[in-house]
């Protein structure tokens, strides 16, 4: 837990009988032994009312007495019990509450009500029809049909309705403008037929039509906001929270969202920057890696601007918020995302693409139909009942579903392969790629540094090393501490803000810091950096002795190499645009293979470069996570960021990836380009559907059960071929 | 046919029945949490001490 108290308040909300609630996000959940564990561990402390775990989005709703038990106990029980949890914002509670989701599910409800109950009228209607119902109990059995199809249609129609109403005030065409129409067209017909005592009505058609066209819906959205709980949890435990300082000066943490400009918020060393502003007190060195890609750490005093994101190695700071003032590097990279986004909309879905080549085709066929029977002397309106047959028979229920069930199992493919997608067409777009640009720091490498040289274990100097790093939180001693495996550390240990820290072991004073700090001269440091270009320095040195440098560096993923030269057989143009010095490019280009590399690159020239890959013709996907990549993540074709990435890059790409290894790109990519196949493959199976009913219904000869068997087969078919996809899972492992 | 007159309203109001359970799980959150409902039921922390941890209750 950090040093300071947290202001509970703002994550507590008052709840109706009196008590408080809090919602936590919580890590470390594993099984469903966990649940039972978290949810009785809290309900013994006294005071909780009520403690639910949710398994699925890993989210713990609590319950309590403020006045028995304070919040604090509640987080440190669950730290004692093994489970680090983070409360969420309130302020963002609103935006989590899934209202569309419900209302899709209650759509889903009443539209499978009305389907299966008028089925069992039109059933007895059909079969009565070829035998010996008389027209007063068809009339009857169509009315009641009537009565039920008529307010469940007025309900379940209302999403399809709201989008085509938006599509068109925009002057476009999507699928739900057909999809309005043909179910509009059908009930009212129906209507007119019962009216009329006639053999036939589709009132099951058009609730089936719906039903159907719902689930769609659904899956749709279900996927969408799966990725959306999941990447909140993470946000939540990467705890998006600040230590204010209050003007009586005491500390407390708050969400990011409760801090104002002109606030002061404390940085202890070691911590993540929470927000842009000038230091007020305090020295230390900054590691910017996640903002410019620069690896080596910038010194940093009173007066000095820092921004969120950046690590703070060593020293203790006091930070005065500030307002964007327009030329801050935050600044710069907010308008180029703008600029970049708004240039990325522009691209049509493929269900769209689809839809606005259908509509038109399909109104054209029924109205030829209507005009070419009417020519023919048929009289016009057993004509427009058979142009209407047309329309209900081509309503795109096939086409509903044919790609948001593709999307679905490849969502599902992807979460296993540790890529969380932001939305559906980011698979779309993944398939399309044809060049990967890599940011280099904290990307193809991992976020920390590791020992240059390998670490020998009868090296008593190291381990000393190592046991004193200990006692410092600056990163390049924590990697020491972590390469060494040391355990203990040295007693009385003395920190000298921005050099180092030193310890007495067995008479002789140690050192470990900056080269300068170990009196190390600069002709050494600069004869090492001519070997390692790349590497950042930590000095060493017992007694009087000279020091020992020990070089280290950011190493790249474990898989890295792998999975580039694999990019590369697979026909992929790899590149790679740093921020980072050109040595340390050069160094990771040269182990990785890419021969294409640019260094010391500003957002802007990112930004410059993609466009001119597109100017080449090339489909780019970018993969980056630093704040310096933000625009270039929004401006790509595709963009994937690793789970490590600042906020606002994993906000601008399309998709995250988790853990350590690179694998998970290429997972992705192979995904996508085979779940692309397959929805080209449903779209041609409802082309080929449309082909052989619009035939027979342009000739009449669709009653409304040819109509419904077309529809539930073609929307079987589709779903079907797309669980295809699911086999492969296992080929997908071995290739990666 | 008289038969019809009460057996169709019958049919319907049972189907009715059903949709107005399925809005009213929803209403109370039953499908928000899929995955641990599944092993909520294999929990013995609703039974009264004694009859906890997979003893059976005396017949």
């Amino acid at each position: 837990m950090t040093v300071h108290m947290r202001d509970w308040d703002a994550f507590v909300t008052p709840a109706a009988d009196g008590g408080v609630h809090m919602d936590l996000a919580v890590e470390g959940i594993t099984c469903a032994a966990c649940m039972g564990e978290i949810e009785r561990g809290l309900a013994q402390l006294p005071g909780v009312t009520r403690a639910r775990l949710n398994l699925t989005s890993h989210r713990l709703a609590v319950d309590w007495d403020a006045e028995q038990t304070p919040a604090d106990l509640i987080v440190s029980t669950l730290d004692h019990m093994g489970y680090r949890a983070h409360p969420f914002d309130p302020a963002a509670q609103k935006a989590r509450e899934d209202r569309s989701g419900r209302e899709l599910l209650r759509a889903i409800g009443v539209s499978g009500f009305a389907s299966m109950n008028i089925m069992l009228m039109s059933v007895s209607v059909w079969s009565g029809n070829v035998t010996d119902i008389t027209d007063e109990t068809r009339d009857l059995f169509h009315w009641v049909s009537a009565l039920i199809a008529l307010p469940a249609v007025a309900y379940a129609i209302r999403p399809f309705l709201r989008s085509a109403l938006a599509a068109i005030r925009g002057h476009r065409l999507n699928m739900d403008v057909p999809i309005c129409i043909g179910v509009s067209l059908a009930v009212g017909l129906s209507v007119i037929q019962t009216l009329q005592s006639q053999h036939h009505a589709y009132f099951e058609s058009a609730t089936m039509l719906l039903f159907f066209l719902l689930v769609g819906r659904y899956l749709d959205h279900n996927m969408r906001g799966r990725t959306r709980s999941l990447a909140e949890n993470i946000a939540a435990l990467k705890a998006e929270v600040a230590a204010r300082i209050a003007p009586d000066g005491t500390v407390r943490e708050v969400p990011l969202s409760k801090i104002e400009p002109g606030d002061r918020v404390l940085v202890t060393a070691g911590e993540r920057i929470p927000v842009d502003g000038v230091i007020d007190v305090g020295q230390s060195e900054v590691d910017q890696s996640l903002v410019t890609g620069e690896t080596a750490l910038a010194p940093v005093g009173p007066g000095t601007r820092v921004y969120a994101g950046t690590l703070n190695a060593d020293g203790v700071l006091e930070i005065r918020v500030s307002a964007a003032s327009g030329a801050t590097l935050l600044d710069e990279v907010n308008r180029l995302l703008e600029a970049a986004g708004q240039a990325k909309s522009r691209y049509v879905v493929l269900a769209d693409r689809a839809a606005s080549m259908y509509s038109p085709i399909v109104h054209a066929a029924a109205l030829t139909t209507f005009l070419g029977w009417t020519l023919y002397g048929l009289g016009w309106q057993p004509s427009l009942i058979i142009a209407i047959s047309v329309l209900i028979i081509t309503c795109p229920c096939a086409l509903g579903l044919a790609i948001p069930a593709v999307q679905v199992v490849a969502s599902g493919l992807l979460f296993r392969a540790g890529v969380l997608i932001h939305s559906g067409d980011a698979i779309e777009r993944l398939a399309a790629a044809d060049t990967i640009v890599f940011d280099k720091t904290g990307t193809l490498t991992l976020a920390q540094p590791e020992l240059l040289e390998p670490v020998d274990d009868a090296d008593q100097d190291l381990a000393v090393a190592g046991r004193l790093a200990l006692s410092s939180r600056h990163p390049l001693a924590l990697a020491l501490a972590r390469a060494t495996g040391a355990s203990h550390p040295l007693g009385g240990v003395q920190e000298t803000t921005g050099a180092g820290v030193e310890a007495s072991q067995d008479g002789q004073t140690v050192r470990l810091g900056s080269p300068a700090f170990c009196g190390v001269s600069e002709a050494r440091v600069a004869e090492l950096l001519e070997r390692h270009g790349d590497a950042s320095l930590l000095a060493f040195r017992v007694g009087t002795e000279p020091a020992r440098l020990i070089p280290m560096r950011q190493s790249l993923r474990p898989d890295a190499k792998q999975v580039i030269s694999l990019l590369q057989s697979r026909g992929y143009r790899i590149e790679i645009l740093s921020g980072d010095r050109s040595g340390a490019v050069e160094a990771a280009a040269m182990a990785l293979g890419v021969t294409h590399w640019r260094a010391g690159m500003t957002p802007a020239d990112k930004i410059a470069r993609l466009d001119q890959l597109k100017a080449e013709g090339a489909t780019v996907l970018m993969v980056g996570d630093g704040l310096n990549d933000a625009p270039a993540l929004a401006g790509a074709h595709v963009s994937l960021s690793p789970v490590t990435a600042v906020h606002l890059s994993q906000a601008a790409a399309d998709a995250v990836f988790l853990g350590d290894a690179l694998a998970p790109v290429a997972d992705a990519l192979l995904i996508s380009r085979r779940a692309k196949a397959v929805m080209m493959e449903n779209l041609w199976i409802s082309v080929i559907y449309n082909l052989i009913a619009v035939p027979i219904a342009v000739a009449g000869f669709v009653t409304p059960l040819v109509a419904a068997a077309a529809m539930s087969g073609s929307s079987l078919i589709v779903t079907a071929n797309a669980l295809r996809l699911r086999l492969l899972r296992s080929r997908a492992r071995i290739d990666g | 046919m008289e038969v019809l007159l009460y057996l169709i309203p019958v049919a319907v109001s049972l189907g009715a029945l059903g949709l107005v359970g399925f809005l009213w799980s929803l209403k109370s959150g039953q499908y928000d949490d899929l995955e641990g409902a599944k092993w909520r039921v294999l929990s013995d922390d609703d039974l009264p001490e004694d009859q906890q941890s997979g003893k059976m209750p005396d017949a």
